[in-house]
């Protein structure tokens, strides 16, 4: 993994200091920040800007002897509850997840702030403005302003390491969990990062009890949220937080610059590209909330117009409690979408009064959208699905598998295990007005099962919903990097954990129809389909699953298996597109010439599924020979 | 020494591991980097992007006509991504077609050499080729020996060469 470094010279005062550099992703500079700040739990469920936080805690810990507990744990509210656990007993603990994640963990983070800490506990929250690949572009500082705990927000993957070890500092100097919020430009970048060596703290577990703490019945909270309050006003005049700044040359008299997160690294780039940077007063905010209150009246005091740079709410400008500020409440920053360079280079070309610099015309390309890879089995599942059903209603989910709306086979996705409760919903509503109502196929992947689809299951049973759960278990959590699932049974780091089996929960929440089959059997997941539809309606009917089982092709290190056929399109095509409309492989090519489909043999991987999806038997496979 | 390259192409390409290696060969050179890179749903067969900044720069993110590089795997991205190069930059694309630009068919030569996967590879040779890149080609292929898997290693290194040696 990260294996290219060398030994770069720092000159500090005589001495000269050797220090290793690696390369390192955002997301890894936070992984190694974490092994560096001897902290000794983490926990964390993949999404997407965060994944690699823990994979690579778990690379970097094995450069201690001491053996750290880091787990994928089922969802980020276990996850947070394991490692806020684990503080009580003093010992350093970190949690990390998307920003959606947090929604998942907001119950345990809220008390938390209340209840506080021992060890350090630091929470990573990735957010991502866009969003590139969430459900909202939703800002963790907010929910930490909401919780009452420090926020960090990190420039750059360098600055996001240096901070995970102030934030467990400051954890444990007030007893309080912290947050480091970084974005998706954070975690995403890499970057030429100094890197420590991973410490080890001489601590063991000790649990005090304090039920007046640890268990607060409410009356215990008046007098918490009390502590809590005062906390933050002491944070809040703590000197190390005040922002910096690259001062300006006088020449701006008046006027600010405030920025923080990657708008901060993005602003700066800018003004040295506009001659601008020393001539405008600019500040950096390492601590969004809560703002440093004689920064708030140094602001107030001297500045007589001030611009806010921030991702992606107004949280640093409103604590200002200044209406001249210019920013997203004023509208010169726009409320929505990424700050990127580009929008960043309009608000600052507004705000300092400059003509704008030409840039290339855009020729207005969207680009390729994503697709399911070739011999994906949920493109196997979800053309079945459709096909079957053609008049159906398909709640969906979070994973690779959203993709199959492109099939026509997913009609909603909201958030984790929300196509099961919604499947419900929709028979519900229709089943109150006739009893003819639709088939609701609802489709969920195996992670998200375990993170999510189990209580709404058995609320579906249990309220006798009669609906089709198909589970996609394709054994990995595919869409973030192939992160191992109960079933599958494997740690963070590889050994083996106790198994925990699909069929079985699927048991114990009270389905009484229950079928197991490989998606790539296109006829035989039909007739299981049909057979489920068929139990639904019937007299005793409920909620009937059908677990689709096929594992994901892009799993982690594999090999790929040696293709067994050869998939070609004969004369008979006859161009009716239906393989490329509700099947839709990146290796169907439409050859507007012939008019017929290709197959492009470097794309196709030989699953053989297109050829139940032609009409006319134009797709063959002829085996090949073994090389 | 201040360089700002793009990486075009479509996931699954190597757009990723082209930009892993510019990195660690600007680190390797002494040089401050950062990269910026597409992850997630994105990266399923759809449309993605890399930036590399070499020098001291704050910021991992390019600018729309600030670019001084551009490499295209997919030639066709140029329509999504060639807003990015400035006017006096320079584009290597992936393209059997001539044009306002440097090309090379670097899918056909990574066939040639056994493998569709190493066509990344081919067209940074190309580019290394080129001279005038922050990195020289003796750099790229310690970088290439360095962090190429084993069994990816020996093609790695035939498309870099097929690349840098062309014509």
């Amino acid at each position: 993994m990260f294996t290219a470094f060398f030994m770069k010279i720092q000159e500090k005062g005589h001495i000269m200091i050797k220090k290793e550099q690696r390369i390192l992703m955002g997301n890894e500079a936070i992984g190694r920040g974490i092994c560096e700040s001897g902290c000794f739990l983490a926990a964390s469920y993949p999404g997407t800007p965060a994944s690699e936080i823990l994979a690579s805690v778990v690379e970097f810990s094995k450069e201690t002897a001491t053996g750290m507990h880091i787990e994928w744990s089922v969802n980020e509210k276990v996850a947070y509850e394991i490692a806020l656990a684990s503080s009580y007993t003093g010992k350093r603990s970190a949690v990390a997840m998307k920003q959606v994640g947090l929604n998942v963990a907001s119950d345990p983070f809220m008390r938390s702030a209340y209840i506080g800490v021992k060890g350090g506990l630091v929470l990573v929250v990735a957010d991502d403005p866009g969003p590139h690949s969430s459900q909202t572009e939703q800002d963790s500082r907010s929910f930490a302003q909401f919780a009452r705990v420090p926020v960090f927000d990190p420039a750059s993957p360098r600055e996001a390491k240096e901070m995970v070890p102030r934030a467990f500092a400051l954890s444990e100097k007030y007893e309080i969990p912290v947050m480091l919020r970084p974005t998706t430009a954070v975690c995403h970048a890499r970057q030429n990062v100094v890197c420590e060596v991973p410490r080890v703290l001489d601590r063991k577990a000790h649990f005090e009890k304090n039920p007046g703490r640890w268990v607060a019945t409410p009356n215990f909270l008046t007098n918490l949220h009390r502590l809590l309050n005062e906390k933050m006003d002491v944070i809040a005049d703590e000197e190390d937080f005040f922002p910096s700044i690259v001062a300006g040359d006088g020449s701006r008299k008046g006027e600010c610059i405030i920025a923080s997160g990657v708008a901060y690294a993005h602003t700066y780039d800018l003004l040295e590209h506009l001659g601008l940077l020393g001539k405008v007063n600019l500040y950096k905010v390492d601590m969004p909330y809560p703002l440093n209150c004689r920064f708030i009246e140094t602001i107030n005091d001297r500045y007589n117009r001030v611009l806010v740079i921030e991702e992606t709410y107004p949280v640093i400008e409103t604590q200002f409690l200044n209406r001249h500020i210019q920013g997203r409440n004023s509208g010169l920053v726009p409320n929505e979408g990424e700050l990127t360079p580009d929008v960043i280079e309009t608000v600052l070309q507004t705000f300092l009064d400059l003509t704008a610099e030409e840039r290339p015309t855009s020729t207005g390309g969207k680009g390729r959208r994503p697709t399911l890879c070739p011999g994906c089995p949920h493109r196997a599942a979800f053309y079945a699905i459709r096909d079957t059903f053609p008049e159906g209603i398909f709640p969906s989910d979070i994973g690779c598998y959203t993709l199959g709306m492109n099939l026509g086979a997913v009609d909603t996705c909201h958030c984790m295990g929300a196509g099961i409760s919604q499947a419900a919903g929709f028979y519900h509503a229709y089943a109150a007005d006739s009893d003819d109502f639709p088939t609701v196929v609802a489709t969920i992947g195996d992670s998200t099962f375990f993170h999510a689809g189990i209580p709404p299951l058995i609320n579906a049973v249990f309220t006798k919903a009669r609906i089709i759960v198909v589970i996609l278990d394709n054994s990995t959590t595919a869409m973030t990097g192939n992160q191992p699932t109960p079933q599958v049974g494997l740690l963070a780091d590889g050994t083996p954990g106790n198994q925990v089996l699909i069929p079985d929960l699927v048991g114990a929440a009270g389905v009484r129809f229950l079928r197991e089959c490989d998606p790539y059997h296109v006829d035989e997941f039909i007739g299981h389909l049909k057979e489920a539809d068929r139990y639904c309606r019937s007299e005793s009917g409920g909620v009937a699953v059908i677990i689709a089982k096929h594992p994901c092709l892009m799993g982690k290190g594999k090999e790929k298996p040696a293709q067994k056929y050869r998939v070609t399109v004969t004369e008979e095509c006859v161009g009716c597109k239906k393989c490329l409309t509700h099947f839709e492989c990146p290796a169907l090519v439409f050859d507007e010439e012939t008019k017929r489909v290709n197959i492009d043999p470097y794309t196709c991987n030989g699953c053989t599924v297109c050829l139940a999806v032609c009409p006319v038997g134009a797709i063959v496979a002829e085996e090949k020979e073994v090389e | 020494m201040e360089q700002q390259i793009i990486i075009s192409g479509t996931g699954g390409q190597g757009v990723l591991f082209l930009t892993r290696l510019l990195a660690e060969a600007a680190m390797q050179q002494g040089f401050d980097v950062l990269t910026a890179e597409t992850h997630g749903m994105a990266m399923r067969g759809g449309t993605v992007i890399s930036h590399v900044k070499v020098g001291s720069f704050k910021s991992p993110t390019i600018g729309r006509g600030k670019a001084d590089y551009g490499l295209f795997l997919t030639a066709s991205n140029l329509d999504v991504h060639g807003d990015f190069i400035k006017a006096s930059g320079k584009l290597f694309i992936n393209s059997d077609k001539a044009g306002d630009y440097l090309h090379i068919d670097a899918t056909t030569l990574a066939v040639q050499c056994g493998s569709q996967l190493v066509s990344n590879l081919v067209l940074l040779g190309y580019a290394v080729r080129h001279g005038s890149l922050f990195c020289g080609s003796t750099v790229m292929e310690e970088i290439i020996k360095t962090i190429s898997l084993p069994r990816h290693l020996d093609a790695n290194l035939q498309g870099f060469t097929r690349g840098l040696h062309y014509k």
